[in-house]
């Protein structure tokens, strides 16, 4: 246990910072895994993978000579017909089964797209540098890196630009309505496998994003995409589905959180501080619904 | 009800992902002495599987082509057979058993990595099996007693006190302050158990101690108190990935230490995913192509380099030079021996006492190579920004002096 992390104000305050920065990355990576279980109930386990897909295209965009910040444009673009044809091949065949059925063929498709990773670009670790510069705040006692700003401006204009799409377009309608009752949607002429398709491609779209960002930020390997997809999953429990807000907030608190963990518990508990507070939440949960229901009685 | 059904589903799928290997063999059959190998040629070792393929098939070949191994008269001629762990400990060592008890493999090559070899190491004891090991450098794997284990390279807990010691000495002698952050894995762990006996020994003084996590990718609390504790020195390993973090946050948070010693630069190709923001890092590698061992069958580390370079078209790791020096050693044992016996065998391998253009090989009683130091390179760039490793530590080899302390990043 180390509390160095509340001696110096300014130290707390670098974390704070960070935490908020790197929460709203991972706030958007978990937007779309909400989109996704909120519209068709499905979990997927390989929204990390897809996020690490994302990354190397902007990376290979950067070996190409390309600035990997268009990554954050051409990345969605790719990773959206991505999404659509994962959803073609796996997704549809799995939609209206059960929950364990669907989590069992993303995970497949997890461990796919992570051998095929590995096999198409090498197990090396890579990164994209983005020459982005760091600003330094309080006489050089806080340092944030530009890199880490722009990863968040990013996510909030896309964040801002789906929720406006969501309330304005047809599309987005037709999602809401998708979610609220498939059955009624379907009735009133939506035509929901449509609405399934594009809601997998947005989804696998913002893990493009995000990969592209993660590749300028930090680093890229085949074999990262798991505490990527619990990250989101935690953020989501906590957030609860459709609730926007709720995951920028929850984003942003597990982005603080594991910057605390970080400093007090150490850099070796990190990932598992996020687990713990998982099970904590859901305990608490539950504690709160047994309660709930014996007012109920 | 319904929530506890997708933890369940989520808890079995993860523990599934997470529950997740590499070995090499021989017997004579004709004139071919017929070696096994399990080697990552797919998984996360992959790229490194792949350098110790293309080392073990270059000395392979070049044995063979300047007459092969005498062995009773006779010569002899090395065929390996080899076979993927997919970077899975569980399968290498299946993969071990199915060598020795089915196809009867005799002598064994070691796969990539300390943790794939560890899971070797068991089943080729049992069967008293000969394996001579490249690219497994964990000190926990000369210490359990094992008999029939070779290791061409130097322990992994050697790695980085040479830095420490230097850093003392241009202390004037006087103790230093350690910042070190270590990836929770055994190698990792090794080199960090090598900077705590140098810390005891030179009076040093440990002042931050980060254990990193294996999906690392973010040390940005680490690098926030060694700017606030301003230590002397900062250690970091944490293979490929630990290198790639560390320089790049360094150099986005500014971060001003007078030393920067890390490992796995070369096979991270520092200098060339961070051209200029690696410059003056201090690196521990197991060779350098520039050292001047010698030996008969590539002659000296700059030939080895240029005719590798020649067959697989890149500059070779120091991965590669030590898994073909380990085919050197096999065949110098046979010809000691005279004989197939996996005992003579065994022991003319612990009588071991050679040099390869890799360097000097005299095993210790545990299966460690006593008789290779660890080399230092710094990387060193241009005003055009073009970077190059070179030796700065032993003296004996050192082909640039080095540079110390690191110059400022507000005067760089």
């Amino acid at each position: 246990m180390d509390f160095l992390v509340f001696q110096y104000p300014m130290i707390t305050l670098q974390a704070c910072l960070d935490g908020i920065l790197l929460g709203v990355l991972f706030a958007l990576i978990a937007y779309g895994m909400a989109l996704q279980w909120g519209v068709m109930n499905i979990i997927n386990i390989a929204q990390g993978d897809l996020v690490i897909l994302g990354g190397y295209i902007a990376y290979f965009m950067y070996l190409y000579g390309i600035h990997p910040a268009w990554g954050v444009i051409v990345a969605p673009v790719i990773m959206y017909f991505v999404g659509i044809a994962i959803y073609k091949l796996v997704i549809n065949k799995v939609v209206d089964r059960d929950l364990f059925i669907s989590i069992l063929a993303t995970f497949g498709i997890s461990i796919l797209f992570m051998q095929l990773m590995n096999f198409a670009f090498g197990a090396d670790v890579v990164l994209a540098n983005s020459g982005y510069g760091t600003t330094m705040l309080f006489d050089n006692n806080v340092v944030l890196p530009n890199s880490k700003i722009f990863s968040a401006f990013i996510s909030i204009v896309f964040a801002v630009c789906l929720v406006i799409y969501m309330k304005k377009s047809k599309l987005g309608r037709a999602i809401r309505a998708t979610a609220q009752n498939a059955r009624a949607a379907k009735i009133l002429g939506v035509d929901t496998e449509k609405v399934y398709a594009a809601t997998f491609g947005i989804n696998a779209a913002l893990c493009g994003v995000a990969g592209a960002l993660i590749s300028i930020t930090f680093t890229i390997h085949p074999y990262m995409g798991l505490p990527y997809t619990i990250r989101s999953f935690m953020i989501v429990i906590v957030a609860g589905l459709g609730n926007l807000p709720g995951v920028a907030m929850s984003g942003m608190g597990l982005g603080v959180f594991e910057e605390f963990a970080d400093y007090i518990l150490g850099t070796e508990f990190r990932i598992g501080s996020v687990f713990l507070l998982l099970v904590l939440i859901l305990v608490y949960r539950r504690f709160k619904l047994s309660r709930k229901r014996e007012y109920l009685k | 009800m319904r929530l506890n059904k997708i933890i369940l589903s989520f808890v079995s799928a993860l523990v599934i992902l997470f529950s997740t290997s590499v070995a090499s063999f021989a017997k004579v059959v004709g004139d071919k002495i017929i070696l096994g190998a399990a080697i990552s040629l797919t998984g996360k070792y992959s790229s490194n599987g792949v350098h110790t393929q293309n080392g073990y098939n270059m000395a392979v070949d070049r044995i063979n082509s300047m007459g092969g191994v005498k062995v009773g008269g006779k010569t002899y001629k090395f065929d390996i057979i080899y076979y993927d762990d997919e970077s899975n400990p569980k399968r290498a060592a299946q993969l071990a058993e199915r060598l020795i008890s089915q196809d009867g493999v005799e002598f064994m090559l070691g796969p990539y990595s300390s943790g794939l070899t560890k899971a070797i190491a068991p089943v080729t004891e049992k069967y008293g099996v000969p394996m001579v090991e490249a690219n497994g450098a964990s000190r926990s794997l000369f210490t359990k007693g094992y008999k029939y284990l070779f290791a061409v390279l130097a322990p992994a807990n050697l790695y980085l006190d040479v830095a420490i010691e230097t850093a003392v000495e241009l202390n004037g002698g006087k103790p230093v302050r350690i910042a070190q952050a270590f990836e929770q894995d055994a190698f990792s762990q090794d080199v960090r158990l090598g900077i705590l006996d140098a810390a005891e020994r030179t009076g040093s003084k440990i002042i931050i101690d980060d254990k990193l996590p294996k999906e690392l990718n973010d040390m940005a609390a680490t690098l926030v108190k060694v700017k606030q504790m301003k230590p002397d020195v900062l250690v970091v390993s944490g293979h490929t990935k630990g290198a790639l973090t560390a320089i790049r946050q360094i150099a986005e948070m500014k971060v001003d230490v007078p030393m920067l010693a890390m490992t796995h630069c070369d096979a991270a190709k520092l200098s060339k995913q961070h051209g200029k923001n690696s410059q003056y890092a201090l690196c521990a590698s197991q060779w350098h192509k520039s050292l001047t061992y010698k030996d008969d069958f590539f002659k000296d580390g700059m030939t080895y380099a240029a005719d590798f370079e020649k067959e697989f078209g890149y500059d070779p790791p120091y991965q590669s030079a030590e898994s073909s020096a380990a085919l050197l050693v096999f065949k110098d044992a046979f010809e000691r021996a005279n004989s197939f016996d996996q005992k003579k065998v065994r022991d003319a391998l612990a009588a071991t006492n050679m040099q390869t253009f890799y360097g000097n090989i005299k095993f210790a009683p545990g299966g460690q190579n006593v008789d290779k130091p660890m080399v230092l390179f710094q990387v060193m760039c241009d005003a055009s920004g073009s970077c190059e490793n070179k030796v700065v530590a032993p003296l004996k080899w050192a082909s640039a002096k080095l540079i110390h302390p690191i110059p400022k990043w507000s005067e760089r």
